[in-house]
């Protein structure tokens, strides 16, 4: 089973800024490489009647392509970070209301997925809205030799055998979400999930240096 | 969601300081907010800020089939989203009153007024032609949508490049950016749009209205102009009666506002190509402010790689060999196929298998009536399935009584009963062979059972005792038999 190529894996430069919209309760723009992903979160705000649920706050998740209207890709992608961003929020404590997630793209050039996340994770930051845990978004690519590629670009993805997009947490790095495309064998699959639990790090620790900057008292 | 309604007093305080001629943030009447026009990392991609208002344009091309009655001329399609994200009161997919006036403008704007040479996106006369297809996003309402969407819309639409085409005879071949450079659209001129407002029934004019004093305005002029000084397009909405020289200073003033305001787009233009030509990196990323508090940026970070076979080889040998896929325990009813959860294929197959089973069968009972005959036992009680042969049997008995008949009547029926229970058994033995051993056991054993009871209950004469025990002895030796011929 061939490991890892000589090459170890990168995280493209990777950037964000938070609260850069006024309207939105919160807002934060991804950025990893060229990709780049805005996202505004309204929230606890009130529901519709239709999507109330009793006992939480109903989570609604927008995704909207560049060119064109939302199609079935957009909407397969909304359900990834819905279910993620459920997972994360406390929404117990918001009954009968509702938190709006709108992601806008604004560059697509590769791990776009997990960039919605990130910038998805920064918003909801922003908007000071309860989260049992934070989480980020690591994508890795196999290629055609079998070695692993986090963070690929919109070519390697092109050329990739499999991708693995992961949502991990940041308090044990679980995993809680994934979506695959390719085939893969069960050995490449956990060896993705332990490098996407340690590219993790690098972002969680990108969150931590990204609120401190934000609330100190000097640049 | 809806939007926050603005209060009494927050109304009565902004007429109020328009009427003192002071605007809540500071601004002159005819000042415009800031503007600032950036470039997205592809062509035609470009970002308007407007104050607080943010706008994102998107130029796409596509080669289609032009219209009948315009074989010759490209097309323009602009559509405007009204994402949730600029306001909590935007829907996405719903026609709303506003996205219909803000589409019809920007076509009226830029289309109308005809400031793309549309005749030069014709590829084949009659078939191929392109379309330019601007996709404009805002991004966060602060009031003058229109404003900032025709900038940033005639703005992306200068900054965009279509692919180059080659027509070789019939085929026309699309090149890629790497093969040939792509072309800019030609322009004729920029229209732009500039908005004003009015309040207490036209007696006081803004430039660039923000949010709030949209919402207490009573009419809206907006006027699309280019720097040539020519009126591309005029409308008034809000039901407001202008007078003519109210409309002719709106104008005056409009005229210098576009001529700034192109100025600044072809700035940013220029910069952009420097920045392109120099090889540099452009777009959004790059434009990301690096001095403000609420930016962090991190640079090309290595993964570490350590211990991270070690950990996927722990993991995969720890957790539990993934299952073989056993064939499921489902039983198939009669008549019916089964594919998938690694089972064999029985659509089609299920009724010619049964079929065969049951010559062999009939075959097997053949047999026995043959043995019996010949070793000339008094009792013809064979073990088969079929009614007939039973009525035969019961014809060569001695007279019986009539209580006899109906037990043997009955008898038989159960052992018809039985006889196609084991038979459907037996059907899905052949396919579930492992199960089959302790599947016999319990058929064979439930059968004596079965069979013991109902004859012992009932029976009386010692010679139906002695049939009926010589008859489970038979079945008891058979079946097994039977089985292991199948097996």
């Amino acid at each position: 089973m061939e490991v890892c190529g000589s090459s170890s894996p990168t995280l493209r430069e990777f950037g964000c800024e938070q609260n850069l919209l006024s309207r939105p309760d919160g807002s934060s723009s991804f950025i990893q490489g060229d990709t780049s992903v805005l996202a505004a979160v309204y929230g606890p705000a009130e529901v519709k009647v239709s999507k109330e649920i009793y006992d939480r706050a109903t989570m609604e998740v927008v995704i909207q392509p560049k060119v064109g209207v939302p199609s079935v890709r957009e909407r397969a992608r909304e359900q990834c970070v819905r279910e993620t961003c459920e997972a994360a929020l406390l929404s117990k404590l918001h009954p009968r209301s509702s938190f709006t997630l709108v992601l806008q793209v604004v560059h697509d050039d590769g791990s776009l997925l997990s960039c919605f996340l990130n910038a998805a994770c920064m918003a909801l930051m922003d908007g000071g809205l309860p989260m049992g845990c934070l989480f980020a978004g690591v994508t890795c690519a196999i290629n055609g030799e079998g070695q692993i590629i986090t963070d690929p670009t919109a070519v390697q993805e092109k050329g990739s055998r499999a991708l693995m997009t992961f949502a991990i947490d940041s308090t044990e790095r679980r995993v809680m979400m994934s979506s695959t495309k390719g085939s893969f064998t069960v050995h490449e699959l956990q060896k993705c999930i332990a490098i996407s639990q340690k590219a993790s790090e690098k972002i969680f620790q990108f969150y931590r240096d990204s609120v401190r900057r934000r609330y100190s008292k000097t640049l | 969601m809806k939007d926050t309604p603005l209060s009494n007093c927050e109304r009565d305080f902004l007429l109020n300081a328009i009427g003192e001629k002071r605007r809540l943030d500071g601004r002159q009447t005819y000042d415009y907010r800031n503007i600032k026009i950036s470039f997205g990392t592809d062509y035609g991609c470009c970002f308007v800020d407007l104050g607080k208002t943010k706008v994102m344009a998107q130029v796409s091309c596509e080669l289609i089939t032009p219209k009948e009655n315009r074989p010759n001329d490209g097309i323009m399609f602009f559509n405007i989203e009204l994402s949730p994200m600029a306001s909590p009161a935007f829907e996405t997919g719903r026609q709303s009153e506003l996205l219909v006036k803000l589409n019809r403008q920007l076509e009226r704007c830029l289309r109308n007024s005809k400031c793309i040479d549309v005749e030069s996106l014709c590829v084949v006369s009659g078939e191929k032609v392109w379309q330019i297809r601007v996709d404009v996003h805002l991004l966060n309402h602060d009031g003058n949508l229109m404003d900032a969407a025709s900038i940033a819309a005639i703005a992306a639409l200068s900054h965009c490049r279509r692919p180059d085409v080659g027509i070789l005879g019939e085929d026309v071949t699309v090149y890629s950016p790497e093969e040939r450079d792509p072309i800019p659209l030609s322009i004729y001129h920029m229209p732009i749009s500039v908005s004003f407002a009015f309040f207490q029934q036209g007696t006081y004019l803004l430039v660039d209205p923000c949010d709030r004093e949209e919402r207490v305005m009573d009419g809206l002029l907006m006027i699309a102009m280019n720097k040539h000084r020519e009126i591309c397009s005029i409308q008034s909405s809000g039901g407001i009666m202008l007078l003519k020289d109210q409309v002719l200073r709106c104008s005056k003033i409009a005229s210098v506002k576009v001529s700034e305001i192109t100025e600044l787009i072809n700035k940013a233009l220029e910069n952009d190509k420097k920045v392109r030509k120099a090889g540099g990196r452009c777009g959004f990323a790059q434009s990301m402010p690096q001095e403000r508090i609420t930016a962090l940026k991190a640079d090309v970070s290595p993964v570490e790689m350590a211990g991270i076979k070690e950990n996927a080889n722990e993991i995969v040998q720890r957790a539990e060999a993934p299952s073989q896929s056993v064939p499921s325990p489902v039983l198939p009813a009669p008549g019916t196929g089964q594919v998938g959860e690694g089972l064999q294929t029985s659509w089609g197959l299920e009724e010619k298998e049964e079929e065969e089973e049951e010559e062999e069968e009939e075959e097997e009972d053949v047999q026995h009536v043959v043995e019996e005959q010949g070793r000339g036992d008094v009792v013809l009680i064979s073990d088969s399935d079929s009614e007939e042969e039973e009525v035969v049997i019961l014809n060569q008995e001695a007279l019986p009584t009539k209580g006899t008949l109906s037990k043997q009547q009955r008898a038989a029926d159960s052992k018809q009963q039985r006889a196609a229970d084991s038979k459907q058994q037996r059907a899905a033995d052949s396919k579930q062979q492992r199960a089959a051993d302790s599947k016999q056991q319990r058929a064979a054993d439930s059968k004596q059972q079965r069979a013991a009871d109902s004859k012992q209950q009932r029976a009386a004469d010692s010679k139906q005792q002695r049939a009926a025990d010589s008859k489970q002895q038979r079945a008891a030796d058979s079946k097994p038999q039977q089985k292991n011929k199948k097996q």
